[in-house]
């Protein structure tokens, strides 16, 4: 690890005047900056330190009936605030399927948006990366890239970002609020993280110095709750990344679905929104047929990146089973294995 | 550039001063308080050996900064039994043989002793798997781990008049 100034400011403004300058940045837990910082991969000069800056680490109702999450409130807090699962079941699921209860422990819900990919080439100082090493290239491509994009990508850069929070969170319109130099401003978490194009190096819209204080889901999020869930394929049991994910809501009346949220993760270099799937689901009648349907749209633009192709269809089947799970209901706990596709659903719509 | 960092750890209040921000929580315990219970496996967060409790939650200490814990409270292995008489989870994990080399073992006791403390996974199997799937034992003794955990709830549920760390 190279070593760094330490700073620990008391306000956020003396925060993001400290982390304008060059090579700082922000410490929160930690959990993906030390490992990445222990491998060389991130190398930065100074640490501000706002892991004890006042009022960010609190779960606020708001008056629309949303919720508005401190950036510092850590995932374990959050997966555990009852009346939080109550109203949005399917980020609790996609919190718990996330890591291990050690690092949910510690690691922030600001910070989740924050981590960097998991592809091995960007881990390994040793190989061309494009988002580590602007210009030197890209050996994922033609590398060991089974678990690559498939949708998004660029030339310069295949690789995915690895939140599961951050699957039902785009789904249900959450928004960012940041804080900058300029003030106050918030994005919509569908537009926070970038595509790769010719800058895999530039991953959100954070300016220099800019901080997210918060995020916020909005009320009409809650009216999914009833019908909402998170499938995540591992390639273990538990405590790994998604090979893919998907998180699904719907709003059902009757044997319809009135309004239907979906979403994807594990598959491009944000999580991605699958409006065209949501487009088919509105109106329609619950059934099997259709679900196969949104998923062949949510799928629509995937192309492999590599030895890849598999994922174009797991996701499909991803997407059916996350349907079909939600159209069954919330299960009134967190499954023991929560998001595990291993889970049963009664009725024969799983036999997708 | 001195840190001067302030621990209660397993109850006594330690001041150390810290002459690079570098040092984990980890490489404190270990290399400058001499509490080398705390395991390092593998030193990124990934196999749980260097679990501890700090403010009452279990975390990986090893991706923990030292300076950024001034006046955390830690409580690690060598904190945990009263004088000869060892923890509930000690003695469970020694009943069902919840371990084989042991050198992982100290993470999983306190992994163990955050997740009872939880009071999530009650007496389901498959919820201490999962609770305890951040901590690796490459000797394989999870069969062994899981009985224990459920033995170890058990006693402690039984009116035990032991307080969980």
């Amino acid at each position: 690890m190279n070593t760094f100034d330490y700073v620990r400011p008391a306000t956020l403004q003396e925060a993001i005047a400290a982390a304008s300058g060059p090579g700082a940045a922000y410490l929160a837990a930690g959990t993906n900056l030390l490992d990445l910082m222990k491998g060389g991969i991130t190398r930065p000069s100074r640490l501000v330190d706002i892991s004890r800056l006042p009022d960010l680490d609190r779960i606020d109702d708001v008056a629309d009936g949303g919720v508005r999450i401190g950036a510092l409130v850590r995932n374990a807090e959050l997966a555990r605030d009852r009346d939080f699962t109550g109203r949005f079941p399917a980020v609790a699921e996609a919190l718990l399927s996330g890591a291990s209860a050690q690092l949910r422990n510690a690691a922030t819900v600001g910070g989740n948006l924050l981590q960097r990919t998991r592809c091995a080439y960007f881990y390994d100082v040793a190989t061309a990366c494009n988002k580590r090493d602007p210009g030197s290239g890209c050996d994922a491509r033609g590398g060991d890239n089974r678990l690559h994009a498939i949708l998004g990508w660029s030339e310069s850069c295949i690789a995915t970002h690895p939140s599961d929070f951050c699957v039902p969170l785009v789904a249900l319109d959450a928004v960012v609020e940041i804080e900058g130099k300029a003030g106050r401003r918030e994005i919509p978490l569908e537009k926070f993280h970038r595509l790769p194009g010719d800058a895999p190096e530039r991953e959100n819209m954070l300016e220099p110095g800019e901080i997210i204080v918060a995020l916020r889901l909005p009320g009409e999020a809650a009216h999914f709750a009833a019908h909402a869930r998170y499938v995540k394929v591992r390639e273990r049991t538990s405590y790994a990344f998604a090979v893919v994910s998907a998180a699904a809501a719907l709003r059902v009346e009757g044997d319809r679905i009135a309004d239907a949220r979906v979403a994807l993760g594990g598959v491009a270099a944000k999580p991605w929104r699958a409006r065209e799937a949501e487009v088919i689901l509105a109106g329609a009648r619950v059934d099997s047929a259709l679900f196969h349907r949104a998923a062949k749209a949510a799928l629509a633009d995937a192309k492999p990146s590599g030895d890849n192709a598999f994922k174009i269809e797991l996701t499909r089947r991803i997407v059916v089973r996350a349907l079909s799970l939600a159209a069954a209901g919330t299960p009134e706990h967190v499954p023991a294995l929560p998001a595990s596709p291993f889970a049963t659903v009664s009725g024969d719509v799983i036999h997708a | 550039m001195a840190f001067s960092t302030t621990l209660t750890v397993n109850g006594v209040r330690r001041t150390i001063q810290l002459d690079d921000p570098r040092v984990t929580l980890l490489d404190l315990l270990r290399e400058r308080l001499e509490l080398t219970g705390t395991k390092k496996g593998c030193d990124r967060g990934q196999c749980g050996a260097c679990t501890v409790i700090v403010d009452g939650r279990r975390i990986n200490s090893c991706l923990a900064l030292a300076v950024s814990h001034d006046g955390a409270e830690v409580l690690t292995i060598e904190g945990v039994a009263h004088g000869d008489r060892l923890h509930p989870v000690q003695e469970a994990f020694i009943a069902h043989d919840g371990l084989q080399c042991g050198f992982c073992t100290p993470g999983q006791i306190m992994s163990a002793i955050g997740l009872i403390q939880e009071g999530e996974a009650g007496d389901d199997p498959e919820r201490i798997r999962e609770g305890m799937s951040g901590n690796l034992c490459r000797c394989g003794a999870y069969q062994g781990i899981t009985e224990a955990v459920l033995d170890a709830q058990k006693a402690l549920d039984n009116g035990s008049q032991r307080k969980v760390a």
